[in-house]
């Protein structure tokens, strides 16, 4: 009798994970939302689009922000016009834990979803676990700020909306320079593709020589030998393209070793995650390159910020204010470059999709976005900011280009 | 002397590290030196201790909030002793880590839920997070008192181990389990006193360790928790001060391991970094691996008196 009863518990068992795995894929939302999918259109007339972004682990409140600007595009646009008939847009939700392992499962829930075009995700190294996923299933991937040439290199179906590491690397050496460094402390994250690349371009604009480069292994919290490192190395720079998670950490070091040279970072840093661990230390100096400066389209910060504050859950994702990230804006104009490569492709099948984006021109918030033969958007600016530790803000500090 | 100077903050920070970690590898090898288990979701009650932190502050003054984190997170770890390991008492071993092991996941994937994945800022603690100088090297005065609060903490529990009759439980219920039951002593009030000792210890571990690097996150309590348990393995499982002084040296060596580069280039025996500060955490658990091959039982792991 005991027997049978465990017998039956197992099976119990089994049966409940059957189930969550058929159901999984309309529940996969981020945590924190609650619903699956954003419109409750008829089941036909539906055009899914496919949000690959972390909504945990290190780049969770990047992933999230970037989200927040897919939602935004969703809400501003909910209909698109395919080949003469009115579609209903879906956004389905895939968390990919900003793990590479998990990428992949979560690439699977999208493609199973039936996506006809992905957008994301904030991170290089899920765009590039998943990538394959998408490719052997022919569907297009928008990559929206997962900056390393890998993610698009080498294949057909990632585009990408941002500009690439080859070029912000050297942006942010010429910046360094351009503040009178000689010396650069370069930090990155063990096994993690943005932050050793970025480090790389950085290295080779900056020249090899006059850096000094370092790696931290994952889970490390303890910053503060890293920042001695960099005060005993004689270096006036100190290079962090980190994750926001470690950035916090790093600032907190920083202020309390009154670390005395400034802290540049790529673009993951414009966050207000970073804002907010810098406010008050005013013994540091934090400035990074992004994609976009608030208030380069006030007609947008002011209708993003009015939507941001509508609702509770958005106003939470955004970090608790209605500051307007570039990873937003990125993920509006990923959203709305998808759109009319629908709309060019006048189908909803993956394949015409793919084919139409490389002809998609798109002007969009952060400028005209049309892909070259990598399937790389062409930039050639990146913005400056510097990370006033008073009031918690960013302000603009110039537009920086290669030369 | 200038050397001294420009290396100091390395062996401050090793020193503080490894006091934290000290502290929560007492919760590990007393709650084996009794059990035999090995309580995975240790390092996950530290975790937690530091949200409710985080979210106490904001509701209560922090005055009250410190006493109010210590009290939940002994709570905490009584109530996990009583409801995941005492019905397994006489189940197989391997069932209880297996427990433990599900326990620490329930704890992460709640934090999770609760904080949305997203990293939360520890509050500043008064007086202990403010700046100080220390023979010109700059850091926080948590970093300072670290080691002697957890030095007069293990003297404290020592005392207690030995000169108190519940101490006297403990020595005996590690030294033998069933014999002490039938001598009277009863075994469930001396294993909720080691999870509530384990657990008081965690809590003050964390305010420290917070405090330093201010960032909690689900997963913030796996990489202290390993090292703490290396450490009590290090020294012993099942010895405290074993435990600590193995914390001390893993702090310390971690520190230094990360900064050798640095030093050596000062010295001038090499020119340029060879990224030796990547082989951290690698060169924490080779020495582990080199302890136990002299020295099976870690360092102080050999007297069975020193179960508790």
């Amino acid at each position: 009798m005991k027997k049978l009863i465990s017998l039956f518990l197992a099976l119990v068992l089994a049966l409940g994970c059957l189930a969550g795995c058929s159901s999984g894929t309309d529940t996969d939302a981020p945590a924190a939302d609650g619903a699956g999918t954003d419109s409750g259109a008829t089941a036909d007339n539906v055009v899914r689009i496919g949000v690959f972004e972390p909504a945990s682990g290190d780049n969770g409140a990047g992933g999230k922000q970037e989200t927040l600007g897919i939602q935004y595009g969703l809400a501003v646009q909910p209909t698109v016009e395919i080949g003469g008939t009115e579609y209903t847009v879906e956004l389905v939700y895939a968390d990919n834990q900003s793990a590479n392992d998990k990428a992949i499962s979560a690439a699977q829930t999208l493609v199973s979803a039936g996506v006809s075009v992905v957008l994301g995700s904030y991170g290089s190294g899920v765009s590039i676990a998943a990538s394959d996923v998408f490719g052997d299933n022919g569907i297009p991937a928008i990559g929206v700020t997962c900056t390393n040439p890998q993610v698009t290199a080498g294949n057909e179906h990632y585009f990408r909306v941002c500009f690439i590491e080859s070029f912000q690397g050297p942006v942010l050496a010429n910046f360094a320079k351009s503040l009178g460094a000689t010396r650069a402390y370069c930090l990155a994250k063990q096994g993690d593709d943005y932050s050793v690349g970025l480090c790389n371009y950085f290295m080779e604009a900056f020249g090899e020589a006059d850096c000094f480069y370092e790696t931290f292994p994952e889970g490390t919290s303890d910053f503060s030998t890293y920042v001695t490192n960099a005060k005993n190395q004689g270096c006036n720079v100190f290079f962090s393209p980190t994750s926001t998670e470690a950035a916090a950490l790093i600032i907190d070091q920083a202020a309390t070793q009154d670390l005395g040279m400034p802290i540049l970072a790529g673009d993951t840093w414009d966050s207000n995650v970073i804002a907010n661990a810098a406010q008050g230390k005013n013994n540091i100096e934090i400035y990074v390159t992004t994609f976009y400066q608030e208030g380069g389209d006030p007609e947008f910060d002011e209708a993003f910020r009015q939507w941001i504050n509508s609702d509770e859950t958005n106003l939470a994702n955004n970090g608790g204010n209605d500051m307007v990230s570039g990873l937003s804006v990125m993920g509006y104009d990923a959203y709305f470059v998808a759109l009319e490569a629908l709309k060019a492709a006048g189908s909803t099948e993956p394949a015409d999709v793919m084919a139409a984006l490389w002809d998609v021109s798109y002007e969009g918030v952060t400028g005209l976005i049309e892909f070259d033969e990598i399937g790389d958007a062409v930039r050639n600016e990146a913005y400056v900011k510097q990370c006033n530790t008073e009031t918690g803000q960013w302000d603009f500090v110039a537009v920086q280009g290669v030369e | 002397m200038e050397f001294f100077n420009a290396n100091l903050p390395y062996l401050l920070s090793g020193i503080s590290v490894g006091g934290q970690y000290a502290l929560i590898a007492i919760g590990y090898t007393m709650v084996y030196g009794i059990l035999r288990l090995i309580n995975f979701a240790h390092g996950d009650v530290f975790m937690v201790a530091g949200l409710m932190m985080v979210y106490l502050s904001t509701a209560v003054p922090i005055y009250a909030a410190i006493p109010l984190v210590i009290v939940l997170t002994v709570l905490l770890g009584f109530v996990i002793e009583k409801v995941a390991y005492q019905p397994l008492r006489t189940a197989p071993r391997m069932s209880v880590m297996i427990s433990a092991i599900g326990v620490s996941y329930l704890l992460q994937n709640l934090a999770l839920y609760i904080t949305g994945g997203l990293n939360q800022n520890y509050p500043a603690l008064p007086w202990i997070s403010d700046t100080i100088t220390v023979f010109g090297a700059a850091t926080k005065r948590v970093t300072v008192i670290t080691p002697f609060l957890t030095i007069a903490l293990v003297v404290v529990l020592v005392l207690l181990i030995n000169h108190t009759k519940i101490g006297m439980a403990m020595r005996a219920v590690s030294r033998d389990f069933e014999t002490s039951q039938l001598m009277g002593i009863k075994i469930n009030r001396v294993i909720s006193v080691t999870f509530v000792i384990g657990s008081f210890l965690a809590a003050v571990g964390s305010m420290l360790y917070f405090s330093n690097y201010p960032g909690v996150t689900p997963t913030v309590g796996a990489m202290p928790g390993l090292k703490a348990f290396v450490a009590a393995v290090f020294g012993g499982i099942g010895s405290v001060p074993g435990a600590v002084i193995g914390a001390f040296l893993i702090g310390i060596c971690e520190n230094i391991i990360k900064a050798l580069d640095t030093i050596l280039m000062q010295l001038g025996v090499i020119q340029s970094g060879l990224g030796l500060a990547t082989f951290s955490d690698a060169f924490t658990f080779v020495l582990l691996i080199v302890v136990l091959v002299a020295k099976p039982t870690g360092l102080f792991g050999e007297k069975a008196t020193d179960k508790v």
